[in-house]
């Protein structure tokens, strides 16, 4: 299975331009790209299914090329969506004791710690946890739809650079680990009842992760450049 | 290599942060924004140095109450007590659930501490210039990137527990000052990582793009 994944994703170096560009007169008429990370001006090069293209200095990914890129993305944002929805409504874990049940959904334990004067604590877990992700979907949904039916949707590079800045704080895969130590945690106290959107979580994070996988900003804005 | 590889910068071209695009600098470099996404373009991060040094001496200082005040306080019949991160998981290996100890004590404790020394030993490579285990400090400033949002976890923990134990009358957990300075801890480092250009690991000493610009401007 991993040597299977390892052959899927061998990475294309990229030739350096000044060494590679005057033997391969094929490759200097590609396009260039310079390295986010260390800024080096390469060659385009084709990649095969599943390739990922690493710079040739430092290694970072420069883009990869995923089958169906676009309509995964797409397939995973409204299963995202659907799930975030189902974990925000229902309660994560509940507490039995003495006959009594008590649960708390994710949005009760900002509340709980509003109103013991930890705004701070209450803002971040609110912000990494509900605004962030809802964000990222949001934005994801919005660039995605339009471009599937064939339109542009407007205000696509500010909602485009808004999902770049969002993107790395949503923290739903790290909830989740934090409310499977409090549920060992609390195990002493009394018994713990998972709730139906612990699991949703759970499923989110698998989703959240999937997502950061396939997503291709090139494909997206290939996508927007051919249509205007 | 014989001779210095070409970069973007060196051939008047700047890349866009947000999308990607290649572009070249007009005239008026310091204001140009991305032809395409329309975000604002720099040879380097700004100030990069600086900012990254400000941010991290600030998660350097709130990492001590992080660690020295409690996360929570409990309270119930027996008496109440305080739990910092570490006896937390000093609780946790003593209850038998060491795997739990591992793991809080790698997200919560030495996970902030290594991204804290790891951003000092970039910050002061890329300021000396130097060309040592470039390839290798590379792939330590993606590490620091992956890595530092699982530093969240206590936070987490605090939050649900609070939150359950609040409602009835068995015991009385409350959030403690700990829990701010860790959020500060990780949110500090977060933002430490976002500022530091990994571009200046691999930058000669002959070009300033735009480096450390507050140190030009003082001479």
């Amino acid at each position: 299975m991993l040597t299977c994944l390892e052959k899927a994703f061998t990475s294309t170096k990229l030739h350096l331009v000044r060494e590679y560009a005057s033997l391969h007169r094929m490759t200097a008429d590609a396009p260039l790209i310079a390295c986010h990370e260390c800024d080096l001006l390469q060659r385009e090069a084709p990649l095969p299914q599943g390739g990922i293209a690493r710079c040739g200095r430092c290694g970072a990914e420069l883009y990869r090329s995923h089958p169906d890129s676009f309509e995964r993305m797409l397939a995973l944002t409204l299963g995202a969506g659907v799930l975030f929805a189902i974990a925000n409504a229902f309660p994560i874990i509940g507490l039995k004791l003495e006959g009594q049940v008590i649960e708390t959904t994710l949005f009760n334990t900002v509340r709980a710690l509003y109103n013991e004067d930890m705004t701070p604590v209450a803002a971040l877990v609110f912000v990494t946890t509900m605004l962030m992700p809802a964000l990222q979907l949001f934005a994801m949904a919005y660039l995605l739809l339009p471009l599937k039916l064939g339109r542009a949707p407007r205000h696509f590079a500010l909602v485009f650079r808004m999902l770049q800045a969002v993107r790395p704080w949503g923290m739903v895969e790290v909830l989740m680990l934090g409310v499977l130590v409090s549920l060992v945690k609390l195990a002493h106290l009394a018994t713990v009842v998972p709730g139906i959107a612990l699991w949703s979580f759970g499923a989110l994070m698998l989703l959240f992760a999937a997502i950061a996988a396939v997503f291709d900003p090139r494909e997206l804005w290939a996508r927007v450049s051919a249509i205007r | 290599m014989t001779h210095a590889p070409t970069t973007a910068a060196s051939r008047g071209l700047l890349v866009c942060h947000a999308c990607g695009l290649l572009s070249r600098a007009g005239p008026h470099a310091h204001a140009a924004s991305c032809p395409r996404c329309g975000a604002r373009l720099h040879w380097r991060k700004p100030d990069s140095i600086s900012r990254t040094w400000a941010l991290l001496i600030a998660a350097m200082i709130f990492y001590i109450p992080a660690n020295v005040l409690p996360m929570m306080h409990t309270s119930s019949l027996f008496g109440s007590q305080s739990d910092t991160i570490m006896s937390g998981v000093a609780y946790f290996w003593n209850s038998g659930a060491w795997y739990l100890a591992l793991i809080i004590f790698f997200a919560s404790i030495l996970v902030p501490m290594l991204k804290m020394i790891a951003l000092v030993l970039l910050l002061v490579t890329a300021q000396l210039h130097s060309r040592w285990q470039q390839q290798q400090r590379a792939r330590l400033y993606r590490l620091v990137e992956i890595v530092g949002r699982w530093s969240m976890l206590d936070v987490y923990v605090v939050a649900v527990i609070v939150a359950l134990v609040q409602l009835q009358a068995l015991a009385t957990i409350r959030a403690g000052p700990g829990a701010i300075a860790f959020g500060a801890v990780v949110v500090l480092t977060m933002f430490a990582a976002m500022s530091y250009d990994p571009r200046l690991i691999w930058d000669p000493p002959g070009e300033e793009h735009g480096r450390d610009s507050a140190k030009t401007r003082a001479t």
